[in-house]
């Protein structure tokens, strides 16, 4: 067996260490939904899970210690369930614990192939797929680490573990060497950064799209309010009673905003990148190939999101829509425009 | 404003055209509080735009009240962003259908195949969309509405950098983040030590603009606050835009672009006429151009054994005038810089040096003809033209060259780009080539309006099958065709463009602009620090502009260098606080977002 089929079955390996995290993460969402759905009638009004939290941060400097109070808030509405209220969550654990071992196969993968084709691993589509995945894993592990995150799990992990299985299916080609135009340094940077932006783009997705569900649910709600007929259907629903569990809208907006501002930043980067690498290898700095093209609209949209967040009347919801069209173009820009159009962006390599 | 935000004698952003501003909402994560401190979710990151009239009122405006009107829409947040999406949608197009300036020949079929449609997109501008009016006309938009929007705002900036503080708010309960510390120290050595604490180690980069007071009731009050860098970074990072779009509008006007076609052995001079095409701004001017000279002197190439390839390199020499001649090295990645210019290599393939004799045996055409490559193992297309003959018709010969031919029944291709097993096969045509009616020709297709293919007996096209050093005679007594050498060709791409470096820097302004803006925390602290029997009691608030996960951490580090300075720590007293301070219990070292 070679280095690349072996990093091929690892790869595999990986994805299924996925897939039973997000089965894992599922099932703590539904049994956190269950918890709060015995605690109360459902139909009430629905409280954030992170509505009643003291939280108290302390700091020690040397000796001394200086307790200041951080309060969320007090208690709001008629129910408060906070989501570690109801004792440990076993499958998010063991959500988090597959998970970190798909991530450590993930890696393994990933660094063979690039021993295999000796040079870094993001040079055609399957590689990009592996890179991104594995950045959109890191990410989530890592806003975990200062706060709870595990409701997102089963949604990174959805969307990592489809990415992967489609390019391990769709995409996959051979390790091997690069064409001449590929072999730069900016290889190296520009497509890092750009693979890093779009694992960002991926989580903060998850969070704007909860977001949408999350509002559209606490609407429903609100407009159904004791009408038994009309809280039992659709997204009032007891099916969706697992978005009540999750943090609250302006939560959920805010992580997905700092998230997407760190992508934002990381793909402007990118189209700087690139567009010194297309000066140095095709002669012009823009030229607008259709994966420049993409990668500008991409842009524009992302742009346009961060000024709809400030702009009144267009923050929350439509903001988040706009979070939404950035990912639909950054899908866009990844699939169709490497699959179908013809440009000088052809390093697909399906 | 409402008039219970504690920072309303901060009128500084209040006036803000397009402000930024009141994102001064104390952590949002607190709908009570932030209801009670700012405007509540529904606007609050609003803008004091200026209201604009209703559409209504219109007829009453008069000229200067329109201009104004539209004016002030264009500048508005919501249409900057209507014509940002608005950007986005009609960028797609030019993804979608063929572009003039990238491929021309594309478009002409395209107008071919769709003969209703085509001819409409075209005159519509769909086949040069990022030339177009209506694309051009958006993003003009956005800019007169940038700059409408950035120079109010950097007036109130430049106000803004000189305020100070917002005053301490009376109350601190209000404030979702807060903190206290009770402390031993007297009240005077409280502040000395807040405000070196504030101040941070770099006394010319006082990461806070601290002052402090006295209240009526004999407390010491220190107001701080940072991140004025955020609106700079902001204001930076839009006029870094405008930098990059005039930059790119010079360099369009004072650039120049010119391919030549070099074979091996053979150069080229850098003048207009020199190029196969030659493409510049309106501003440039010929005689700029430095007459230097490049020379191929070898060009190379590698492949896997699939045929994939690996490198390309021409090594060239080039003569600027008044140096010495030196040798160089172009390859795909790395351009060579020769007089202002770069040099670039495009393409490559080869250029059989043939020699074709007429039917009197004098030479009628000899020299190097480039051969253009049409798939990955070079199968490459190219023509003889021989208009030159001293009797007789003129003489054409199209085909191709397969630089590792593989000869079976049901025909010959190549299956490698190197050139192991080398074949032309040609058909010939004799009749008027066309070239001498003045109307420029392309050189690597066969005009045969006025030609005839060369037929044998059972009528089909007459195929010459030549291998290098090879002489064959041409049908019908029309002559003979040597092959002389296979020397290969380089397609440069000569180019300069004199805004290079503005572009740059002023992308990478943007970038750190945006940086700024984006990560740069503004934040504003206050101390009320009230003086008790052999006790200070210290407490703090703080509020950030936005969502801001580092802000307890930052008033928890004030106070912990204020306790560390001004020890020893006492313990709080229940009534020490001033404020119902919820329960200490539970160290939640892991806040949720
Ligand atoms: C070429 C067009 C434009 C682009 C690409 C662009 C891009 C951006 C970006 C990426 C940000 C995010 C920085 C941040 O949130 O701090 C931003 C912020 C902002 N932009 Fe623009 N912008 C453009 C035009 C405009 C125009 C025309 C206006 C005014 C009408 C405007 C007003 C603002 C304001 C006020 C902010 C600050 C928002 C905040 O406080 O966070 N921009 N812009």
């Amino acid at each position: 067996m070679t280095l690349g089929e072996l990093s091929h079955i690892i790869v595999w390996g990986a994805t299924a260490a996925y897939a039973v995290a997000l089965l894992a993460f599922s099932f703590d969402l539904a049994s956190l939904a269950d918890r709060v759905g015995a605690t109360r009638r459902d139909g009430a009004v629905p409280v954030s899970a992170g509505a009643a939290r003291a939280t108290t941060a302390s700091a020690a400097v040397g000796t001394v210690t200086a307790a200041s109070t951080l309060t969320d808030a007090r208690p709001t509405g008629r129910l408060a369930v906070p989501v570690d209220g109801g004792g440990p969550r076993r499958a998010a654990s063991i959500g988090m614990a597959v998970t970190v071992v798909g991530l450590l196969l993930h890696v393994v993968g990933a660094v063979t192939r690039g021993l295999a084709a000796g040079r870094v691993p993001w040079a055609n589509m399957y590689e990009f797929t592996l890179v991104g995945t594995l950045v959109t894993i890191v990410t989530f592990l890592a806003l975990c680490r200062t706060r709870d995150l595990r409701f997102l799990g089963s949604f990174v992990l959805g969307l990592t573990t489809v990415a992967l299985g489609v390019s391990l299916v769709g995409f996959y080609t051979p390790a091997a060497g690069v064409e001449p135009a590929l072999q730069s340094p900016w290889l190296v940077i520009h497509v890092s950064i750009a693979t890093i932006s779009t694992g960002l783009f991926t989580v903060a997705f998850a969070a704007s799209g909860l977001q949408l569900l999350k509002d559209s649910r606490e609407a429903r709600l609100r407009t159904a309010d004791g009408d038994a007929a009309v809280a039992g259907r659709g997204l009032a629903g007891s099916a969706w009673r697992w978005l009540d569990v999750l943090p609250s809208l302006r939560d959920l907006e805010a992580l997905s905003f700092r998230i997407n501002a760190v992508g934002f930043v990381l793909w402007t980067f990118t189209l700087i990148a690139g567009a010194i690498w297309a000066e140095a290898a095709w002669g012009r700095y823009w030229g607008w190939d259709p994966k420049e093209v993409w990668s500008f609209v991409v842009w524009v949209v992302y742009a346009a999101y961060l000024h709809a967040r400030t702009t009144r009347g267009w923050s929350g919801r439509r903001a988040a829509w706009f979070s939404l069209v950035g990912y639909a173009t950054v899908i866009f820009n990844y699939t169709a425009v490497n699959l179908v159009f013809q440009g000088l962006h052809s390093y697909s390599g399906v | 404003m409402s008039t219970t935000d504690p920072r309303h004698d901060d009128a500084t952003h209040d006036d803000a055209t397009h402000d930024d501003a009141p994102h001064d909402a104390p952590d949002r994560h607190s709908d009570q509080d932030a209801a009670r401190l700012d405007h509540g979710p529904a606007d609050h990151m609003s803008t004091p735009e200026p209201e604009a009239p209703s559409a209504a009122s219109l007829p009453t405006l008069g000229v200067v009240g329109t201009l104004r009107w539209t004016w002030r829409q264009l500048t508005s947040m919501r249409v900057a962003l209507m014509l940002l999406m608005l950007l986005a949608i009609v960028s797609v197009p030019g993804s979608v259908l063929p572009q003039k300036p990238v491929d021309r020949p594309a478009v002409a079929r395209y107008i071919v195949e769709n003969p209703t449609l085509g001819p409409l997109l075209d005159r519509l501008g769909f086949f040069d969309v990022y030339a177009s009016a209506w694309f051009s006309a958006v993003y003009l938009l956005l800019f007169i509405s940038l700059v409408g929007c950035i120079l109010p705002r950097t007036r109130v900036h430049l106000r803004a950098l000189r305020a100070r503080p917002p005053r301490t708010p009376r109350r601190f309960d209000r404030f979702t983040v807060r903190g206290e510390v009770v402390v031993a120290a007297a009240p005077d050595d409280v502040v000395a030590a807040a405000r070196a604490a504030l101040r941070g180690p770099v006394r010319l980069l006082p990461r806070f603009r601290v002052d402090d007071d006295v209240e009526a009731g004999g407390a010491r009050t220190v107001a701080a606050e940072r991140g004025y860098v955020r609106e700079s970074g902001n204001l930076l990072f839009h006029l870094a835009l405008v930098g990059i779009l005039v930059s790119v509008a010079t360099g369009q006007l004072l650039h120049y672009r010119g391919q030549a076609l070099v074979v091996e052995g053979r150069g080229f001079a850098n003048s207009v006429t020199d190029y196969d095409t030659f493409e510049a701004g309106t501003a440039f001017d010929p005689r700029s151009l430095v007459p230097f000279t490049l020379t191929l002197d070898r060009f190379t190439s590698e492949f896997t054994p699939d045929a994939r390839a690996l490198d390309f390199l021409a090594e060239v020499t080039v003569a600027e005038p008044g140096e010495e001649p030196r040798e160089a090295d172009i390859r795909v990645n790395s351009p060579l810089t020769v007089g202002e210019a770069k040099v670039y290599l495009q393409g490559n393939g080869y250029a059989p040096d043939v020699t074709v004799r007429d039917a009197a045996g004098e030479v009628a055409f000899a020299g190097a003809v480039p051969f253009l490559p049409e798939d990955p193992v070079y199968t490459s297309r190219g023509v003889v033209k021989v208009p030159d003959v001293s009797t007789g018709e003129q003489i054409g010969l199209v085909g191709y060259l397969l630089p590792t031919a593989e000869v079976t029944e049901a025909g010959a291709r190549s299956i490698y780009p190197q050139p192991f097993e080398p074949l032309l096969v040609l058909t010939v045509w004799t009749g008027d080539l066309g070239l001498d009616d003045g109307v420029p020709q392309n050189v690597y297709e066969l005009d045969d309006s006025e030609m005839t293919n060369l037929l044998d007996d059972e009528g089909r096209p007459v195929t010459l099958f030549v291998r290098p050093g090879q002489t064959v005679d041409l049908p019908d007594g029309l002559g003979s065709f040597t092959w002389e050498g296979l020397p290969r060709f380089v397609a440069l791409d000569l180019r300069h463009d004199p805004a290079l470096t503005w572009i740059l820097v002023s992308s990478l302004l943007a970038l750190a602009g945006l940086s700024l803006s984006l990560f740069a925390p503004r934040r504003r602290l206050w101390l009320r620090i009230a003086p008790g029997e052999g006790r200070t009691v210290v407490t703090a608030a703080a509020l950030a502009r936005s969502d801001d996960v580092g802000l307890q951490a930052e008033l928890d580090r004030l106070l912990g260098a204020v306790g560390e300075r001004c020890g020893p720590v006492l313990e709080p007293a229940a009534h020490d606080s001033d404020d119902d301070a919820p329960a200490r219990a539970g160290a939640g070292g892991r806040h949720d977002l």
